[in-house]
């Protein structure tokens, strides 16, 4: 079960990807960022939002790991807890 | 012009510009005496960038590549490129002029830089601000594989790039080329600094050649012509609207801002252009002048149209500036003018130059005040015309075009 926490930051970081430019509708955690067409400028901006609301630092290394939504939720809310 | 030269025809036009979007209703706005200039600028102020591109597309560009993006489209659909590029995309190249480039961009992420600090500055400031940024977005969106690059010469931009499209052509480098120019720069920071060297009008004015002219009227918008190689475009069957035929580009090495007063560099400008045209002054039925409405270019202007094209000949050639009524379009306005000219020249509309009123003594040629006028090609042939463009730095372009014959 996803703690509100976590439940929070779905909905922020979906969020954050539609305003990217991929249909909301479209966003589910098993998305890949390749199928959304979410690349690498995009995914530093989404670093730049979680480290301004959350205060968890993504580097490089950490986001070349995330290859779905799922995999960026599940580690800012692990950092974020 | 070497006769082996390959010649450069154009199959597609698009504009944005404070008149609207689209090539024709620029024209057909303009020769109907309607002015694009509100509250001393000329702003794009209708135009709604989500109606043509997606939000991807929106959020990566800035203002000045929206506005290329939705000239070359229109240019692209009336070349007849909307089923696909009609050349191998390696032989189709791109390049598109600038004034400045993405000035909205360096002043937003500038901000963010004060008040956030720098781990906050965009991903996307760059992509977005750098001059080249219309080019690459039309390149990609189009998958244009040629040359492309970006060409800065300030309000010389946009007809400096149409010049070295065409001998990018002409070489044998590229079988068409997507060119033109772009700038989106109403801010308050360059209104401030073209204040500050008096270049603006101070009472938000635009009346080129008039004796009341105070400076000039900053616009914003971008023009996109698709070239091709003549025969190219023959063999494909395409409609072809004009002939990009002469080129010829000067400089003062005079001063920053003033252009150099005789006219001469600007009038070596012109007579290039129609030495590669194969043209005499007498095939020449109108001029596009780069027309700023400040005193010293509109004065170096016409002294330049007079040693170019002998003076008797300069008095009978009708004179009319598009900035009139979408004011000065910077790095767009040398391509937006040329769209102009090929409306005029495909229609045999020559629109006025709006606000001239007051003749100044000095300046004695055909403004073509009020209203609108039919071009007489005076050799029964295609009409020609020349399209002027002057820029900061002392950079002078001519253009000759030369329309179908109709």
């Amino acid at each position: 079960m996803a703690t509100a926490q976590a439940q929070q930051v779905e909905a922020r970081v979906i969020d954050a990807l539609a305003s990217f430019g991929p249909d909301k509708s479209q966003i589910t955690r098993e998305s890949t960022f390749e199928e959304l067409d979410i690349d690498s400028l995009d995914l530093v901006e989404l670093a730049q939002i979680v480290e301004d609301e959350y205060g968890v630092v993504l580097k490089g290394e950490d986001m070349k790991e995330l290859k779905t939504v799922g995999d960026a939720i599940d580690l800012i809310a692990s950092r974020a807890g | 012009m070497a006769p082996s030269a390959r010649q450069v025809v154009i199959t597609g036009l698009g504009a944005v510009t404070p008149l609207g979007v689209g090539a024709r209703t620029l024209h057909e706005r303009w020769a109907a005496g309607s002015c694009g200039i509100v509250g001393g600028e000329g702003a794009c102020a209708d135009f709604e960038p989500s109606e043509f591109l997606s939000v991807k597309e929106v959020r990566r560009l800035d203002r000045f590549s929206q506005f290329a993006i939705v000239a070359a489209q229109e240019a692209l659909v009336q070349a007849g490129w909307n089923e696909g590029l009609p050349y191998d995309s390696v032989r189709v190249g791109c390049v598109i002029g600038t004034g400045i480039g993405g000035i909205q961009t360096v002043i937003e992420q500038h901000n963010v830089l004060r008040e956030k600090g720098a781990k906050m500055v965009s991903p996307l400031g760059i992509p977005q601000l750098m001059a080249n940024a219309a080019t690459a977005a039309v390149s990609m969106r189009h998958g244009l594989q040629g040359q492309a690059y970006g060409v800065v010469s300030a309000c010389s931009g946009g007809a400096h790039a149409i010049g070295s499209a065409m001998r990018m052509i002409q070489y044998g480098d590229a079988d068409a080329v997507v060119a033109g120019g772009a700038e989106a720069a109403l801010t308050a920071f360059a209104s401030a600094s073209f204040a500050a060297m008096q270049a603006l009008s101070p009472t938000g004015t635009c009346r080129p050649f008039d004796a009341r002219r105070d400076g000039f009227v900053m616009g914003e918008g971008a023009g996109v012509l698709v070239l091709e190689e003549a025969e190219a475009a023959r063999a494909r069957g395409a409609k072809i609207l004009g002939e990009a035929a002469g080129y010829g580009s000067t400089s003062d090495a005079f001063h920053l801002t003033a252009p150099e007063p005789s006219g001469r560099p600007a009038a070596r400008a012109i007579e290039l252009a129609l030495h590669d045209a194969g043209l005499e002054p007498e095939g020449i039925d109108y001029v596009n002048a780069h027309g700023t409405s400040t005193p010293l270019n509109d004065a170096a202007e016409t002294s330049a149209l007079k040693l170019a094209l002998g003076d008797e000949r300069a008095h009978q050639i009708p004179v009319s500036s598009t900035k009139s009524a979408i004011g000065h379009l910077l790095g767009a306005a040398g391509a937006v003018e040329a769209v102009a000219t090929v409306e005029t020249l495909s229609t045999g509309v020559i629109p006025p130059t709006l606000g001239y009123e007051m003749p100044d003594p000095e300046l004695d040629l055909d403004y073509v005040p009020g209203e609108a006028r039919p071009l007489i090609a005076r050799n029964g042939g295609p009409p020609a015309a020349i399209s002027n463009s002057f820029a900061f730095g002392g950079h002078n372009v001519a253009l000759v075009l030369r329309g179908e014959k109709r």
